[in-house]
């Protein structure tokens, strides 16, 4: 196999490889995607996409528009329904299970909003209620304390800032501490120091909580400093699925915007050519 | 971790709390929400009292004596209103581009139309509550003084205007906000149909069947049985709520299917205007 991230069945129980060069126990992985497919009409938007995340790992979903990152984030949200393959998390189907690992997942999306006329306060405490989060104003004011949301805590959210939107999202995203986070360009439309700042935070928390972190993002340089692994995505198909450093020795490039556009353009050297 | 086939209080709750906020947030909305049921009682109240004092113009002035006109439309109010206060909480996740956030995360699609289904009561409550009382002052007709009677008619209706409301919200996910007018404007299909101001009778007889498949019919027929003949049609309450239990479970049937279409389709990422 490569780079797929299937089970491997074995005497000493179901591991999987993740592309890491390691094999890993089933326990330890917080993700796998198999055989992913998905098509509108004639449209294939996702093919055949085969991945893993390790726990605690953070992943990078590289590809151009309409490469099939943010239909592959809304498949493992459950908000799209693959036309074939299957997604587990933690162990469970979420084609026939979702409701049992919902809880233990969160999400955040430029594309997605929250209620503009409730206050921030307001908005996190119906998520919270809604995650089962326990002690729900300690919590609140402890992501306000962090993401520096104290001063806009009882603004409508509607009056926010787009860089205050985003880190109101990020609260809400880590409302229930979530094991598996989705991220899909955590920092499009921040300034550079704002968006800087988010991917400190997020550093942060995935060191601090073990969280896993799958992160949809066309910033090359977001995605070098986040991630331990990218899997890079071209017309709904996985080209490669590496460390950053493996994938800048691969495409003998010293970034990975060069290693982006050679993807892009077609002129790959990496393990799954797209084209010569 | 709690079982997630059962239904959680603590879920339905947070989205009840959720559409609290929001009409806490503006008076201008609760300003609303009793407006239009105050206007439409006061110029059907009025209509009924110039029709009683002149009698010659009343084709059957014991009912509009007994306060039909007034009765059927309060009792509208409550159709229309309960259908409305389930769609537009409903829109008001699509309007904020809210519904992903709502449908990744643990709530499932039951207890979200549950929230739903007691926010459309809140909402009856805040905005029809006020004009049947006003109606006792105005016109001296009580409603609630029709006690069983008042309780079977509210029944038949809004479980009727959940079914309307749940097939709408059906619809607007899978088709989006160019279906937002559906909400608006689907229950007043019924008006002429569900016969609120005149007896099915009234109608031709190839339009009668029809008026008879629906609930609201059974209601307003009721209606003028207790005004004018002082009697509880029970066989019409029966049959209305039947009919009434068929068409919310088709409309969780829809609902639950045009959600699965969604899916497929991917639309559900898309909701905003």
């Amino acid at each position: 196999m490569d780079h797929s991230g299937v089970p491997v069945a074995t005497t000493a129980g179901t591991i999987v490889e993740t592309g890491m060069s390691s094999l890993v126990p089933a326990s330890n992985v917080a993700l796998i995607v198999e055989g992913l497919c998905k098509t509108y009409d004639k449209t294939i938007a996702v093919k055949q996409l085969s991945f893993s995340l390790v726990v605690g790992s953070t992943t990078g979903l590289l590809g151009g528009n309409g490469a099939g990152k943010t239909t592959t984030i809304g498949m493992i949200m459950g908000l799209i329904e693959p036309t074939s393959g299957s997604i587990r998390v933690f162990g469970h189907d979420m084609a026939h299970d979702r409701h049992r690992v919902l809880g233990r997942m969160n999400f955040e999306s430029p594309y997605v909003d929250m209620p503009h006329r409730l206050t921030v306060r307001q908005n996190l405490r119906v998520f919270a209620r809604l995650y089962g989060t326990s002690e729900v104003e300690r919590k609140i004011a402890r992501l306000a304390e962090d993401l520096a949301l104290v001063e806009f805590l009882d603004r409508p959210s509607g009056s926010l800032s787009a860089g205050q939107k985003t880190r109101v999202a990020l609260a809400k995203a880590l409302i229930n501490d979530p094991e598996l986070l989705l991220l899909d360009e955590p920092t499009a439309s921040l300034d550079p120091d704002t968006a800087d700042w988010v991917r400190a935070y997020l550093e942060a928390h995935r060191r601090d909580l073990n969280c896993t972190i799958l992160l949809a993002s066309h910033n090359m340089a977001e995605v070098e400093r986040l991630c331990d692994r990218v899997i890079m995505l071209k017309q709904g198909s996985l080209v490669d699925n590496a460390s950053p450093a493996e994938l800048l020795a691969r495409y003998g490039r010293s970034n990975l915007e060069d290693v982006f556009l050679d993807v892009a353009r077609g002129r790959v050297k990496g393990k799954n050519r797209v084209d010569s | 971790m709690s079982n997630p086939a059962v239904l959680s209080l603590r879920r339905i709750g947070a989205m009840v709390l959720r559409y609290t906020y929001l009409l806490r947030s503006s008076w201008p909305r609760m300003l609303e929400m009793i407006y239009w049921p105050a206007v439409q009682m006061l110029t059907w109240g009025f209509l009924q009292t110039y029709l009683v004092q002149a009698r010659g113009v009343a084709p059957n002035s014991a009912a509009i004596t007994a306060g039909a006109l007034i009765g059927a439309v309060l009792l509208w109010d409550i159709l229309l209103r309960g259908q409305q206060g389930f769609s537009f909480s409903f829109l008001e996740e699509m309007w904020s581009r809210n519904i992903a956030n709502l449908l990744m995360s643990p709530l499932r699609p039951t207890e979200f139309v549950v929230a739903l289904m007691v926010m459309s009561l809140i909402r009856l409550a805040v905005g029809v509550v006020p004009v049947t009382l006003m109606a006792i002052v105005f016109f001296g007709f009580n409603l609630w003084a029709l006690g069983v009677a008042f309780a079977a008619f509210f029944v038949v209706l809004i479980v009727f205007a959940w079914s309307v409301g749940l097939l709408v919200s059906g619809i607007l996910l899978r088709y989006g906000l160019g279906a937002e007018n559906l909400a608006w404007s689907l229950m007043f299909i019924i008006q002429p149909l569900g016969c609120i101001f005149y007896p099915v009778a009234a109608l031709p007889s190839w339009l009668q069947p029809i008026c008879w498949v629906l609930p609201p019919t059974y209601v307003f027929e009721g209606l003028r049985s207790v005004l004018i003949g002082h009697v509880l049609r029970a066989d019409l309450m029966l049959t209305g709520l039947a009919i009434d239990s068929l068409l919310f479970a088709g409309a969780a049937f829809g609902f639950a299917r045009l959600l699965a279409s969604a899916r497929r389709a991917g639309t559900l990422l898309q909701t905003g205007e």
